[in-house]
């Protein structure tokens, strides 16, 4: 960045995000939800739901993660970067799964 | 005040006229750039550790698949109510250190500091409660290696009321499985905790340090960003509560 553009408080190329400060109330609520989607998945947990009972514990425990990762971490309320960032990480952990299970279900394919 | 720095550069002393603060060190434009510049840098970080659990969680989901009977069996030998106390000491950890951080942005410094205790009592609790767990696993001889027992899961115990076991019997080879699950069930809780007292370690730092004021004037990226890494071992956490304890709880159904 040449001199002439010098913008210290981004104010022509505001890149970064205001910065929000996240209060008591909110993570209140959000603690109170946590505990309310433990309740939840252990009782399910003792419910027969043949093939949806992994699947039910899965989507309890991801929504708990994508909250505590919104608001607990933040990044709800950070900038796109930051944003970009974590989803590049849970997309590179999908493509680890994706890929690894096609190879070990392809090797003993019709063997199952 | 030992965290404000006074820049008295002979040679560019017009130019840098400032008191460099540890948020906004001279490096950095504005102190939103610093910050965005830590909190980029220990996602980077967390992403490793992602892959690093990933590893592990992947192991978990192979295994279960080829040996589930095993899976079934030795994850209810876990005990739920321990497990879901856990969870939620866990879970009040988080919210204590989330509290902690507002504290820091508010620049109270009494609170921090009590809830960077909270915070790490809360640790400690679910550490011992996971030392009960584990002497259990020692004394069932539910430790994989030598002395593995599997007597348990080819004859289980029977039901004193309906006079059946009160698990389906594994034939011997697959009996043998369950030290896979127990293996994966060691390696996970194992790696867990360790990243708790590793976290519990800092908090006490951190404590020492935010006892001396350094984060209640403004300067919070230490506290937010060990923030980042606490919660990210919760959620951890989140994922291995229901994978490993609640695989299947309705046996004979």
């Amino acid at each position: 960045m040449s001199s002439e553009h010098h913008d210290p408080a981004n104010i022509t190329n505001p890149e970064h995000a205001d910065h929000h400060i996240v209060g008591p109330k909110t993570y209140a609520i959000i603690f109170v939800t946590l505990l309310t989607f433990t309740g939840i998945t252990v009782a399910a947990a003792f419910v027969d739901l043949g093939i949806l009972n992994p699947i039910i514990a899965l989507a309890i425990a991801s929504t708990k993660a994508v909250i505590v990762i919104l608001f607990f971490m933040h990044v709800f309320y950070q900038s796109k970067l930051i944003k970009l960032t974590v989803a590049s990480g849970f997309f590179t952990f999908l493509v680890l799964i994706t890929m690894t299970l096609s190879d070990y279900m392809s090797r003993a394919w019709g063997l199952w | 005040m030992d965290n404000a720095i006074a820049v008295a550069h002979d040679t560019h002393a017009e130019e840098h006229h400032h008191v460099a603060l540890p948020q906004h060190r001279h490096h950095f434009e504005t102190e939103q750039q610093q910050r965005e510049a830590g909190t980029f840098g220990m996602w980077l970080f967390l992403l490793t550790e992602i892959m690093f659990f990933g590893g592990l969680f992947f192991a978990y989901l192979l295994y279960r698949n080829w040996y589930n009977p095993a899976f079934v069996a030795a994850s209810n030998q876990l005990s739920i109510p321990l497990g879901t106390v856990n969870t939620g000491v866990l879970i009040s950890s988080g919210f204590f250190m989330a509290l902690g951080v507002w504290a820091a942005e508010v620049r109270k410094k009494g609170l921090l500091v009590i809830f960077l205790i909270l915070t790490t009592l809360s640790g400690l609790v679910f550490l011992g409660v996971k030392y009960f767990e584990y002497k259990e696993k020692w004394e069932k001889h539910h430790i994989p290696g030598a002395n593995f027992d599997i007597s348990e899961f080819v004859n289980p115990p029977i039901n004193p009321k309906t006079h059946k076991p009160i698990e389906q019997p594994l034939a011997p080879d697959m009996a043998q499985k369950t030290q896979v699950f127990f293996s994966l069930y060691f390696a996970m809780t194992g790696m867990h905790a360790l990243h708790m007292i590793i976290g519990i370690v800092l908090l006490g730092w951190l404590t020492w340090r935010a006892q001396k004021g350094e984060f209640s004037s403004g300067y919070v990226a230490p506290i937010e960003n060990f923030g980042l890494y606490w919660h990210f071992v919760d959620i951890v956490w989140i994922f291995l509560f229901p994978l490993l304890y609640l695989i299947n709880r309705h046996p004979g159904s």
